[in-house]
């Protein structure tokens, strides 16, 4: 019941302030969803402490969904220590991103909408970690893409704003396709989507194959890869990722909540949840592997240069869902989750300290015309730099103090070279160097923000392309936000400092601490240290103060270094600069080719083939002949209805009586 | 009340008579048609919800039964009413659509009132009868009888083109259907009577003769659906009809091809339809991929709608040809959350129809900035449309895919790529026509739904909504008879290949003339 609680008032408040928006006002919609969403928080901790900590894990079972033959789904609830974990995340985060947002929307006419839509997704995102089946997890899956599409389409009058919000449905739609594919699958295999049915019988289906298209397919391979082409799409990883960066048009609390630090985790948490079935499938997580490395060396290269404050943290976010999949792919669910739940903490920080900058700065998200923000803005300062830390992992390996990313990043560098596969080392090579890549732009973007000369006056030759509504305010003008944006800041970067140690314990090879939500196959990899030589514990360490040091370098010893080096457009520059190529490629591959078919289709298919060879030539014919008789009749329609009634009865009579 | 389907069906001609009787002047016969017939439909729809709630959903048996001797005792042509799991709630969303339609049409119809209304009464009771007739005979009138009023209400009220729709769509329909008479006279001859339930229990076909009467009843149902590649009428009809009309013809009229493919063609011709399914698979694909396409690219609001609404047929074909409990409940679910989803959509076009008389896509833009309680309405609709879970669309989609992933791997594959495509070209569609700035100067003053159009297009929401998540009461009611046919199917080919034991088949045959 509690539980039930837990997860429906969300929903019933975003129901509340959406359809009573004109009576009630924006103030108390904001106190009404925020409210709802502490409360919904404050469950989340005790089902935390209950499931995971006392081990009352349980399901509770709501109603029957879909029932037809032999395939019965049904609604409930089922909160396991996976759950738990993921209880904690996503209300944790909401609250806080609510609470801020009442600062953070303060002169937005269309509040009630915005907290609607964000309670909205708080309730699909808690469908999605407590179901007990499949489907239900594509409810909320969906439902979070829906939720996601809508906040960042908010600002509905910018076509930029439509666009990106188009295609983050309809790519999270090609990984959807992924998804049910997978689930069809499972149904034809095992005549289920219960998690615990599947999961209980999958060892029997362990290296069974099927026949598809003349070739032996093996079965559990080929559903967990349909599911991961799911989790691709909604945790953006390289090929599906392209509608991430783009959902930056949303508001920034939106970056923060959605596209940071839960609904693109929910890939992650799937393969975690479905980790019994990819167990048994291994080139299933070889693939997982391969686009989780590649995924976080790909993000952390284009995040090097990119100039939008936004950006950088999106590409940061996406690169370190790539190190989340690498540690699933490796075995390591624990360390997974535990990344997950950390980055949590450090990515909502930043993108919020990203926010509070921004509203300091009039709206002005480009870095070039920031700089020396520093005693502006000292506790966003002070906040964002708590975030880097977490974020670039420092730390001290052989005495384990550091921030959470320290221990949560490491423990996926570590479990990668320890899984001793081939594909292990091409993880473990490329997080290492995404790592050094991760300290450069994290840091750059630091310094570029609060350090050096403050820019936001000087006239750059970009500016034409720019909203002419836009000016970065007199440096005297920027100031730090409202309290209530700043306190969520605080308990994040509390969270960003301790949850790491606080928890490693927990996640990282503790069976008691998981009972069984995850596989454990490799879980103690992760734990054995020892197992690790010294150079390979303190390379992530080496290559971030690297990182740091070049970024140091470029934007405070030299500043003018990079613009001459973004003059000379550089072919690597370009390359990176451009993101891959990937919009462009797409647009040709998929978007025009799509927009050339259905006119080609419409026109010459439907028009001059099926209409042209068939009706229209008849029809035609007819029309000559009896368009006088329509005119001369229908001004007695009902003579003409009963008429032709009549003859079409008597005629089919006639022939059926006359004939026996 | 013994004769409750009779007096459901047959309602509506009694307002016509009503309304016929009225004589005075212009305005007010107009008014007096449209509350004829507002409360006629209304009657009618309350009547076809009681039916529901004496419906035994636990039984496969035809319900609410009649038969009257009609041509004579030998003739074996009877009036053979009943309805069962599969046809009853089909009679429930015709009941229910259309109080909506005679409300929609209330102020954008303005000539020939009185008539307008005749035609949608005799429409409804022409479109019951078609899911509720029980003899071939009975059947065969009510399906091409239904052409007629539809043909005026396009011919009549359409739009600019609309003599040429009108007619494309009753040449299309009409063909389609001769072969279906020709196969009818032949069942006739062959089996000596026109009682479905008596022909598929008893009767058995040759297989060869399967084949040709398959084809000839698929001609018809296959234009009904409509199926590629025989849809070109289809947008066509909508664009020009009145909205009303669009809203039926989407809603209801679709439905009668998927209910023939049902009624008749798995149980009567089983053989020839396993055999088939591939056939019937092929074109169900190509419609989902090719319409979805074709929408992609339209320009006019009605037609994109039209081409969707093929798209979705074709998971409708796809289903009921996998022979699979899923499959075909899928299927039945998919034409009745159609059957409210598209009948909103079309509802919706003819909110700014009204107002803008343009259903030039270009014509609209930013509309949510005066119409956010219609943007909130419409975003239902093109969700359930896409097929987002929670919402009616996506149950159907779901289970016909379910279902046909384990007899055709790959046409589910394929057929997967729609749910790409819909979100597509849906919220493309969406994007253009209610967000962005408000800058035309004609939508300046545009106003959001009125009480009316609210009335009519709230409880849809709610339809949207309660058969997304609660779906369970149309299963109980559709269940058993699905899995009724499907039995009744397999034994029939069963038969057909001789390995039918002798035991089952007097067993068969002995429980279906249930009253």
């Amino acid at each position: 019941m509690l539980y039930a609680i837990l997860v429906f008032l969300p929903i019933i408040t975003s129901a509340i302030a959406g359809i009573f928006q004109k009576w009630l006002g924006a103030r108390p919609s904001e106190l009404l969803t925020t409210v709802g969403l502490f409360v919904s928080l404050g469950l989340s901790i005790y089902a935390f402490y209950d499931v995971a900590l006392l081990g009352h894990a349980q399901i509770v079972p709501l109603w029957t969904w879909i029932s037809s033959g032999d395939l019965t789904v049904d609604w409930s609830v089922r909160v396991d220590t996976l759950t738990a974990v993921m209880l904690v995340v996503v209300t944790g985060v909401s609250a806080l991103v609510h609470l801020y947002s009442i600062g953070y929307m303060h002169d937005d006419p269309d509040r009630p909408r915005f907290f609607s839509y964000l309670s909205l997704f708080t309730f699909a995102m808690l469908m999605l970690v407590t179901a007990n089946n499949f489907v239900q997890v594509f409810f909320g899956w969906e439902g979070v893409g829906l939720a996601s599409y809508l906040l960042i389409g908010f600002w509905y009058k910018k076509p930029s704003a439509n666009a990106a919000a188009l295609k983050a449905f309809v790519v999270n739609r090609v990984g959807d396709f992924g998804f049910m594919l997978g689930m069809f699958a499972i149904f034809w295999v095992f005549g289920t989507l219960d998690f615990d049915a599947i999961f209980k019988a999958a060892p029997a289906f362990a290296g069974k194959t099927f026949e598809f298209a003349g070739q032996q397919v093996d079965i559990l391979t080929t559903i967990c890869l349909l599911l991961f082409v799911g989790a691709m799409g909604k945790s953006a990883q390289i090929g599906l990722h392209t509608w991430l960066p783009d959902a930056m048009e949303g508001p920034t609390p939106v970056s923060a909540l959605i596209h940071a630090a839960t609904m693109v985790t929910a890939g992650v948490f799937l393969v975690c949840r479905a980790s019994p079935l990819f167990e048994l499938a291994p080139n299933a997580l070889a693939f997982v592997t391969f686009i989780g490395a590649t995924t976080a060396f790909f993000a952390a290269s284009v995040g090097l240069f990119q100039n939008d404050i936004k950006r950088v943290i999106a590409y940061s976010t996406c690169s370190q869902l790539g190190y989340m999949f690498v540690a699933a792919g490796v075995s390591a669910y624990g360390a997974a989750m535990f990344h997950l739940f950390t980055h949590a903490f450090f990515k909502a920080l930043l993108f919020l300290s990203a926010g509070a900058v921004i509203v300091a700065m009039h709206h002005e998200q480009d870095m070039r015309k920031m700089g020396g923000l520093r005693k502006q803005l000292p506790f966003t300062y002070w906040m964002m730099l708590i975030g880097n830390l977490a974020l670039t992992g420092v730390g001290i390996p052989m005495l384990g103090v550091g921030a959470a990313g320290f221990y949560s990043k490491d423990a996926i560098i570590n479990s990668a070279y320890l899984a001793g596969t081939p594909m292990g080392h091409y993880a473990f090579w490329l997080t290492l160097i995404a790592a050094g890549m991760t300290s450069f732009y994290s840091w750059r973007q630091f310094l570029m923000t609060f350090h050096g000369r403050y820019r936001g006056l000087d006239h750059h030759e970009w500016d034409h392309h720019h909203d002419p509504h836009h000016h970065a305010p007199a440096l005297e003008e920027v100031h730090e936000p409202a309290r209530t944006m700043l306190v969520p800041l605080g308990v994040l970067a509390v969270g960003a400092l301790i949850a790491g140690a606080a928890f490693v314990h927990f996640f990282i090879g503790d069976a008691v601490f998981w009972r069984g939500a995850v596989a454990l196959a490799f879980g103690h990899h992760a734990e054995g240290e020892h197992e690790i030589p010294v150079l390979i514990e303190f390379a992530p360490l080496i290559l971030t103060i690297v990182g740091f040091g070049i970024a140091y370098y470029f934007y405070i010893m030299r500043p003018e270094l990079p613009a001459q080096l973004a003059a000379r457009k550089g072919l690597l520059y370009t390359f990176l600069y451009r993101k891959w190529y990937f919009d462009e490629l797409y647009d040709f591959l998929f978007v025009r080719p799509a927009k050339w078919l259905g006119r080609v289709l419409w026109k010459l298919g439907d028009g001059r083939i099926i209409d042209g060879l068939g009706p229209d030539g008849v029809a035609a014919r007819i029309l000559d002949a009896t368009r006088g008789a329509v005119k001369l009749q229908s001004g007695y329609v009902y003579h003409y209805a009963f008429a032709m009634l009549i003859g079409v009865v008597g005629l089919a009579t006639w022939f059926m009586m006359g004939w026996r | 009340m013994n004769h409750l389907l009779s007096i459901i069906i047959f309602l509506p001609l009694v307002g016509i008579l009503a309304i016929l009787a009225t004589r005075s002047n212009e305005t007010v016969r107009a008014t007096t048609a449209r509350w004829v017939a507002l409360g006629v439909t209304l009657v009618d729809a309350a009547l076809t919800i009681y039916m529901w709630s004496r419906f035994d959903g636990s039984s496969s048996a035809f319900q609410f039964v009649e038969q009257a001797e009609w041509f004579g005792a030998g003739t074996g042509i009877t009036y053979h009413m009943g309805v069962d799991g599969i046809s009853m709630l089909f009679v429930v969303l015709t009941g229910l659509l259309m109080p909506f339609t005679i409300l929609a049409s209330w102020e954008s119809v303005k000539t020939r009132v009185p008539e307008y209304m005749i035609a949608f009464l005799a429409l409804e009771t022409l479109m019951m009868g078609v899911f509720t007739a029980l003899d071939l005979f009975l059947f065969y009138i009510f399906f091409e009888g239904g052409l007629i009023p539809m043909f005026l209400i396009i011919g009549i009220w359409g739009g600019k083109r609309r003599v040429y729709a009108s007619f494309k769509f009753f040449l299309y329909t009409l063909l389609g259907s001769l072969f279906m008479l020709l196969a009818m006279l032949w069942i006739y001859f062959t089996a000596g009577t026109t009682d479905i339930p008596t022909i598929i229990n008893t009767v058995h076909f040759p297989v060869q003769a399967q084949y040709f009467l398959w084809f000839a009843f698929f001609a018809s149902f296959a234009v009904k659906m409509p199926m590629w590649p025989v849809h070109t009428w289809l947008p066509d009809a909508h664009v020009e009809a009145p909205t009303a009309g669009s809203v039926i013809l989407a809603a209801i009229l679709l439905k009668m091809g998927g209910y023939g493919f049902l009624r008749f063609s798995l149980p009567m011709f089983a053989t020839a339809s396993e055999a088939l399914a591939p056939f019937v698979f092929t074109l169900s694909v190509v419609a989902i991929i090719y319409t979805s396409f074709v929408a992609l690219a339209q320009e006019d609001v009605k037609k994109l709608i039209a081409y969707s609404s093929v798209a979705h047929m074709g998971f409708v074909t796809m289903g009921i040809f996998t022979l699979t409990q899923q499959g075909v409940e899928g299927g039945v679910f998919q034409m009745l959350s159609h059957g409210v989803v598209s009948g909103a959509l079309f509802l919706c076009v003819g909110v700014i129809y009204d107002r803008m008389h343009t259903r030039d896509i270009a014509a609209y833009g930013g509309l949510v900035n005066r119409m956010p309680f219609y943007a909130v309405v419409f975003m239902v609709f093109a969700l359930a449309n896409i097929g987002l879970p929670g919402t009616s669309g996506f149950i159907g989609e779901f289970l016909t895919m379910v279902g046909v992933f384990h007899v055709q791997t790959w046409v589910a594959i394929f057929a997967a790529t729609g749910v790409i495509l819909s979100a597509a070209y849906m919220l493309y569609l969406y994007w253009r026509v209610i967000f962005g700035e408000l800058v035309k100067p004609s939508l300046q003053a545009i106003k959001d739904l009125s009480l009316r159009e609210a009335a009519i297009l709230v409880p849809l929401v709610i339809a949207t909504l309660v058969m997304g998540v609660y779906p369970k009461f149309i299963f109980d009611i559709t269940g058993p008879s699905v899995a009724h046919l499907i039995k009744q199917h397999h034994t029939a080919v069963a038969y057909d290949r001789g390995t039918l034991p002798s035991s089952v088949r007097v067993a068969q045959s002995g429980t279906e003339r249930a009253p």
